[in-house]
């Protein structure tokens, strides 16, 4: 099915215009049912299974059953994503469990300054220099004689 | 016609895509329209946190040179890209994205892009030029510079746009005005008026047959709303285009196409065929046939390939990622047991992590197949022909080199300005500059921005686009929706109606003459002229019944044009592998009738190029002029 949304979690995100998980697909696929206040995927076989649906639903109300033409049933793989970090629960067909949590981002949600707190450079727009340089790269621009 | 409201937005530059380089060029655009009192508008089809080829996250940034910490020189990136390529490359590019993504990647950790330091702070290495990150959140912090960028100019909302698809470049005369598209949430056609347009629209999927036709159809390894829509959008405007043939097949864990680099690079895996034997091995004659390219190390990708589908189309597969051997052999060369423990611990991690980041389908697929990597190998394949010039391949535009380097052939102006006055590429959209990547790609289009304002405060006047011809494409562009809505009701089936055809049934039709006729999957890579004229045949047919796309719905809309997009790529391919007549890149294609390379002749770029004017394709070779004699 590749995303599949949970009837009895999905919300519909409440009657907004457009649910979280409509928002975030990078492939224009999941959408809300007006009838049923429920979202769906509407073209399963071009989703990318990159899961922005799943981590983004904030009823926990979308998961992925791997591709039917090459995965076999029984298996299972969970994001829960946090502000920090992301937690994965993988569940093998076998019933083996591995957890795994990696880190997403170093800095406060929103706190991302453009020039990554260095220095301008010569603000010559005829010059080599990208705007932080030569500070963030730690060295003069490279060049050579031609 | 479709009663869609226009909607025109006026601007300097116009930035299309919502990917690395189009982000990359935002952060950039806006410092210097800050300072010069100019206006940035950014246009996305997606949503710019979850946008583009790094929509899922990355677990390793493949472009990392390492200039100031005197690890490698600019030059050896060149000498890599170069032989990677198999000599063809325009070294100015590259020489001039290696010089400058050290510093876009030390602004990617400033942003709160965790990338992995060892115990002296340095990063860690995957290989020589590839370093590793935790990767989920890559593009949604990436997303928060560029917009924390645009919103120096002014509030959010007049500065990126999103969900809106770009159709089609807006010309005056020789000069690029704009471009028009339209909104997938609500009936508006959108006209922006520029006085330049960075292209960063990205490369190609689903051109080509991919090996799952059924529910796996969107698992292609690079993501199936990479479309097309740079080469079109640059190739409509009648831009020079290069390296059309250089396709690039990337070898994965087949089916998931998990990843590989960590596997190859950093736990030193060897693949092997389903007899245990190392093709590198077994068929290093074929790398002595290749030199000076196939003797030097790294092995290009395409010879890598190539050897491995010498043993594949052999009859020897599967080929297998010898995963256990490897992971035995780090943890064999622990002090203790005790050691040895933690870092079969630390290694399974770090490759799940690899697939989580990147891939979450591999890790499915291994769940679901109960494979632990620590016990036994894994399947690896060639994926299907890709469409990326930041990666291994090459295609994309023909851009003006830098003006402190480029040899004066390579040179008209502005930097990474199309032949076409005010057109701008980056990341995928520029040719011949492969092996930026993700980080590569920010970095170039941070150049390309920076040299798209200085192009604007020297020409800055507004360009002024035909009214009756921005009419015109708008009756062009909402066509499949007035053609459905004729239609409609009268048969029993939407989708099947002699009068039109839909989005879907036309990608497939353009995917099966690409794979039979252009050397796709089932026909192992392998085409000739014969094919190739057929194939042209076919695909003119295809060109006419474009006219008959037919749409239900604003994302139907959206698939009718994506779709237009891939199949201009897939003339300029047929057409470009048609002119080549060698066999450059075994393992990517092979042309049956001239199976050799042939550095005599062909060592040379092959350009072509369509004449909005007369509708003709031009084929023409370019000298190849190293940086360094």
């Amino acid at each position: 099915m590749p995303s599949y949304v949970i009837m009895e979690k999905c919300d519909g995100c409440k009657g907004q215009d457009k649910t979280a998980c409509q928002y975030i697909c990078p492939n224009d696929l999941m959408v809300l049912n007006t009838e049923t206040m429920k979202a769906y995927n509407r073209d399963p076989q071009m989703c990318w299974e990159c899961y922005n649906c799943v981590k983004i639903c904030p009823q926990q109300a979308i998961d992925v059953r791997g591709y039917a033409d090459f995965i076999p049933l029984g298996a299972s793989v969970v994001p829960l994503r946090g502000s920090e970090d992301i937690m994965w629960t993988i569940k093998f067909r076998n019933g083996m469990l591995k957890r795994f949590k990696f880190p997403i981002r170093t800095t406060p949600e929103g706190t991302a300054a453009p020039l990554g707190g260095f220095a301008e450079g010569p603000a010559n727009l005829n010059g080599i220099e990208l705007m932080t340089e030569p500070a963030s790269l730690g060295c003069d621009v490279p060049t050579i004689k031609k | 016609m479709a009663n869609f409201e226009t909607v025109e937005v006026t601007t300097d530059l116009l930035i299309v895509g919502g990917g690395m380089a189009a982000c990359g060029a935002a952060v950039e655009a806006a410092y210097w329209a800050k300072k010069n009192g100019l206006k940035v508008v950014m246009v996305d089809k997606a949503a710019t946190d979850r946008s583009g080829a790094v929509a899922m996250g990355l677990s390793a940034l493949n472009q990392y040179v390492g200039i100031s910490e005197g690890d490698n020189t600019v030059d050896d990136y060149v000498n890599y890209v170069r032989q990677d390529l198999i000599g063809v490359a325009r070294e100015d590019l590259v020489y001039n994205i290696a010089r400058h993504v050290d510093s876009t990647v030390h602004l990617f950790e400033k942003w709160g892009l965790p990338i992995w330091k060892d115990e002296n702070g340095k990063y860690v290495h995957e290989g020589r030029w590839q370093v590793m990150i935790n990767g989920e959140s890559y593009k949604v912090v990436i997303a928060e510079a560029t917009k924390n960028a645009l919103k120096t100019l002014g509030p959010l909302e007049n500065h990126l746009y999103e969900r809106i698809f770009i159709v089609e470049p807006l010309m005056d005369g020789d000069r690029v005005a704009g471009a028009v598209g339209f909104s997938v949430r609500e009936e508006k056609f959108y006209v922006f008026k520029a006085k330049a347009v960075l292209v960063g629209m990205g490369g190609a999927v689903h051109v080509f047959r991919p090996r799952s036709t059924g529910e796996g159809l969107g698992r292609a390894w690079y993501p199936p709303w990479n479309t097309g829509s740079s080469a079109y959008f640059t190739l409509k405007a009648g831009a020079e285009m290069t390296c059309q043939e250089v396709r690039f097949i990337p070898v994965r864990f087949k089916d998931g196409y998990g990843p590989v680099g960590a596997w190859f690079l950093l736990f030193k895996a060897i693949a092997t065929n389903a007899f245990g034997e190392d093709y590198m091995t077994t068929h290093r004659d074929e790398l002595e046939k290749r030199a000076p390219y196939g003797t030097t190390k790294p092995i290009p990708a395409c010879l890598r390939n190539h050897l491995g589908m010498l043993d594949l189309f052999g009859g020897k597969g599967p080929i297998y990622m010898q995963t256990a051997d490897a992971i035995k052999r780090i943890a064999d060369s622990a002090p203790d047991e005790k050691a040895a423990k933690k870092k079969l611990k630390e290694l399974e991690s770090e490759a799940w992590e690899d697939f989580l980041d990147m891939t979450i389908s591999q890790s499915i697929l291994w769940a679901s197949t109960n494979l632990e990597p620590e016990k036994k190998p894994s399947e690896i394949a060639p994926c299907e022909p890709y469409f990326i010039g930041s990666h291994s391949g090459a295609s994309g535009a023909w851009v003006s080199g830098p003006e402190d380097i480029a040899p004066a052939a390579y040179n008209w102006g502005y930097c990474n300005m199309a032949t076409v006055k005010g057109i701008f590429c980056a990341g995928d959209a520029s040719g011949a500059s492969s092996h930026k990547f993700s980080s590569g790609s920010h970095a170039e289009g941070r150049i390309a921005a920076k040299s798209a304002i200085r192009f604007i405060l020297e020409n800055n006047t507004q360009p002024q686009a035909d009214a009756a011809k921005v009419e015109e494409l708008k009756k062009k562009i909402l066509k499949p929706i007035d053609l459905f809505k004729e239609n409609e009701g009268k048969l029993s089936d939407p989708n099947i109606n002699p009068n039109y055809i839909k989005p879907k049934d036309f990608m497939f039709r353009l995917q099966k003459i690409m794979d039979e006729y252009a050397g796709g999957v089932t026909m192992h890579f392998t085409t000739n002229k014969p094919l190739l004229d057929k194939g042209m045949e076919l695909l003119e047919y295809l060109k006419e019944d474009s006219e008959k796309l037919a749409a239900e719905n604003l994302h139907e809309l959206m698939r009718c044009w994506e779709n237009v997009h891939r199949m201009w790529q897939a003339e300029a391919h047929v057409r470009t592998v048609l002119f080549r007549e060698e066999t450059r890149w075994p393992g990517y294609y092979y042309r049956a009738d001239f199976p050799d390379m042939d550095e005599k002749n062909w060592h040379v770029f092959a350009n072509c190029k369509w004449d909005p004017k007369s509708g003709e394709w031009t084929m023409m070779k370019k000298e190849i002029i190293p940086l360094k004699k």
